[in-house]
């Protein structure tokens, strides 16, 4: 890993050797800088869970968990995720056991072609995890105003509304959303 | 993309020596808009010094009800804060209307301060733009401007600062923490981004080799606050118009008024005019509507985007009279 005390940009090296943890597995690679994560998972790990809908934040296709959050892996530089945990579609299963919310999936037709379905797996994963954090969305009532709104760092209760909200990062072609908003409900707490 | 090399700082100092001596330097925070750019071929850094691992991640009581927030505090973690809940609701409302869950989670206070605007040209560089390549000419203000300004734009520029959370701190007179090599000054958030006039390639007042290192918030004004976003979609999609306000009403009267809109202008608008228009008026919908009116009359619409002004105008009214319907909002310091 460069540190800040490496030599004039000219002299600069424009690759560095990282490691990613992936799904449970330290992999050490050599990227190229300009690689993001999701570069790095699909071209460099063969990870092709995660997909390349945009390239530009606006899908929410490329969706996986860094050290525990969601984050579209295409804004992210892999060399500035070096050390990072990652969490990818093809973790989430427990061997030939599907996740909960993956069965969920299945048993609500959460899906048509599947395109942006691992992105809406990872990113609902997260969503979880921050409502169960105390997270607010934009559709969370502010505390003190009376209409049910959750002391603050509680668990905000995941309504279809929130649901929607806080999806609205993963677009879906084929307009699967109220299936998906149903199969979040069900494992929802 | 440029080839590009890449140092992860340790310490703040270090960083702003290594890009004060690099003019093709960068700083990269969560990357969510500097990464963009430089897929697309707008930015071309020669070196990126990576701050995101700076220890600047406080959200701290500095003392007279002042908070510090440290430049990587992340979007979502800044709008779920509890003090940033109950006392400053207009800013945690503002980030949760910005880009998305997995957005926010990367995208740093300092980083969403500096993103640059949408503007299409902006964006493409196969064509002109005087805010990209100075001199080059500015075609939105002939062409696709439905987004663009309406108040403060220049014949070189009509662009508009997309970001939500800058409306707020506009609105509640918080300032910007900049260090750079010969050390701190301390800009007031209004005072930070700047109109385009005959310079649009500066979005704000920050210098090359200075780090935004935090934000500070006075303590909450009296009264309530809230703010409100008009956009093409219900969520993930970058203001129209927006309005952060904060309003105390005391028998009736407006006492104290804050008035910021987003999504017109190079910079968050304060809304002056209306601010001394409302201090001392009754807190009716009249008072709030001509306050309104009296503001957006220096708007300059282009040939697509009128609709700004009346929508503008109509979200200010709404928010301020559900503020001083003080049954429905909380109290601020609760
Ligand atoms: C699809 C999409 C939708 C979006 N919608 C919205 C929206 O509705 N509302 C909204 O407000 N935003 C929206 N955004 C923008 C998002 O909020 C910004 O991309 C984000 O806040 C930038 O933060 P960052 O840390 O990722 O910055 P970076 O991309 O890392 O950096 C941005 C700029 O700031 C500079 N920089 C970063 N940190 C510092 C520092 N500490 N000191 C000095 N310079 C620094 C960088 O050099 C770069 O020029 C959206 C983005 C996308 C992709
Ligand atoms: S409005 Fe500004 S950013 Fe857009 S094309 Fe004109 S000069 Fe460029
Ligand atoms: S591929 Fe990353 S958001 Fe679309
Ligand atoms: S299932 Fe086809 S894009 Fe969502």
């Amino acid at each position: 890993m460069a540190t800040t005390s490496t030599p004039p940009v000219e002299h600069r090296p424009t690759a560095s050797q990282i490691t990613l943890r992936v799904n449970g597995a330290a992999h050490r690679l050599t990227v190229d800088h300009r690689t993001t994560v999701l570069d790095a998972l699909r071209e460099h790990l063969g990870l092709i869970g995660a997909k390349k809908g945009c390239d530009h934040g606006q899908c929410g296709a490329c969706t996986v968990l860094i050290d525990g959050h969601r984050i579209n892996s295409c804004l992210t530089l892999a060399v500035a995720a070096d050390g990072a945990q990652i969490t990818t579609v093809e973790g989430l299963s427990d061997g030939e056991q599907p996740h909960p919310l993956q069965r969920a999936f299945l048993d609500h037709d959460g899906f048509q072609c599947g395109y942006c379905t691992p992105g809406q797996l990872c990113s609902a994963i997260g969503v979880l995890a921050e409502a169960a954090d105390g997270h607010p969305s934009h559709v969370t009532p502010l505390p003190g105003t009376g209409s049910g709104a959750p002391p603050p760092g509680s668990p905000v209760p995941l309504t279809s509304s929130e649901i929607r909200e806080r999806m609205s990062g993963n677009l879906c072609r084929c307009g699967a959303y109220t299936n998906i908003v149903d199969a979040i409900e069900e494992v929802a707490p | 993309m440029r080839p590009f090399g890449y140092v992860r700082a340790d310490d703040v100092e270090t960083a702003i020596a290594t890009v004060a001596t690099e003019p093709d330097a960068r700083f990269l925070g969560g990357g969510t808009n500097l990464v963009d750019l430089m897929k697309l071929g707008v930015e071309r850094p020669g070196l990126l010094v990576d701050v995101s691992r700076l220890p600047l991640t406080g959200i701290d009581p500095v003392g007279d009800g002042k908070l510090r927030i440290g430049a990587n505090v992340r979007n979502s973690d800044l709008a779920a804060h509890p003090l940033i809940r109950a006392r400053y609701p207009v800013l945690s409302q503002a980030l949760l209307a910005g880009a998305s869950g997995q957005l926010r989670n990367a995208a740093t206070t300092g980083g969403n301060l500096l993103q640059r605007t949408r503007c299409l040209y902006f964006q493409d560089v196969s064509k002109p733009c005087n805010k990209r390549a100075p001199g080059s000419g500015c075609p939105a203000r002939e062409g696709i401007h439905r987004d663009l300004a309406v108040l403060g734009h220049s014949e070189h520029c009509v662009a508009t600062n997309p970001s939500d959370l800058a409306v707020a701190l506009a609105a509640l007179d918080a300032s910007v923490v900049l260090r750079g090599p010969d050390g701190e000054r301390t800009v007031a958030a209004t005072a930070f981004h700047r109109l385009p006039a005959d310079l649009p390639e500066r979005d704000t007042v920050i210098a090359h080799d200075e780090l935004l290192t935090a934000v500070e918030l006075p303590a909450p004004p009296p009264g309530r606050s809230a703010y409100r976003k008009a956009r093409d979609r219900a969520s993930y999609a970058f203001a129209l118009a927006s309005v952060a306000a904060v309003l105390d009403v005391q028998g009736g009267t407006v006492r104290e008024v804050r008035l910021a809109f987003g999504g017109l202008a190079h910079k968050p608008w304060r809304a002056t005019v209306a601010e001394q228009a409302l201090l001392g008026a009754p807190a009716t919908e009249e008072s709030f509507r001509h306050a309104a009116d009296a503001e957006l009359a220096a708007a300059r619409p282009l040939r697509d985007n009128g609709f700004k002004v009346p929508l503008a105008r109509n979200l200010a009214v709404r928010v301020l009279a559900s503020l001083a319907d003080a049954n429905h909002m909380p109290q601020l310091g609760s």
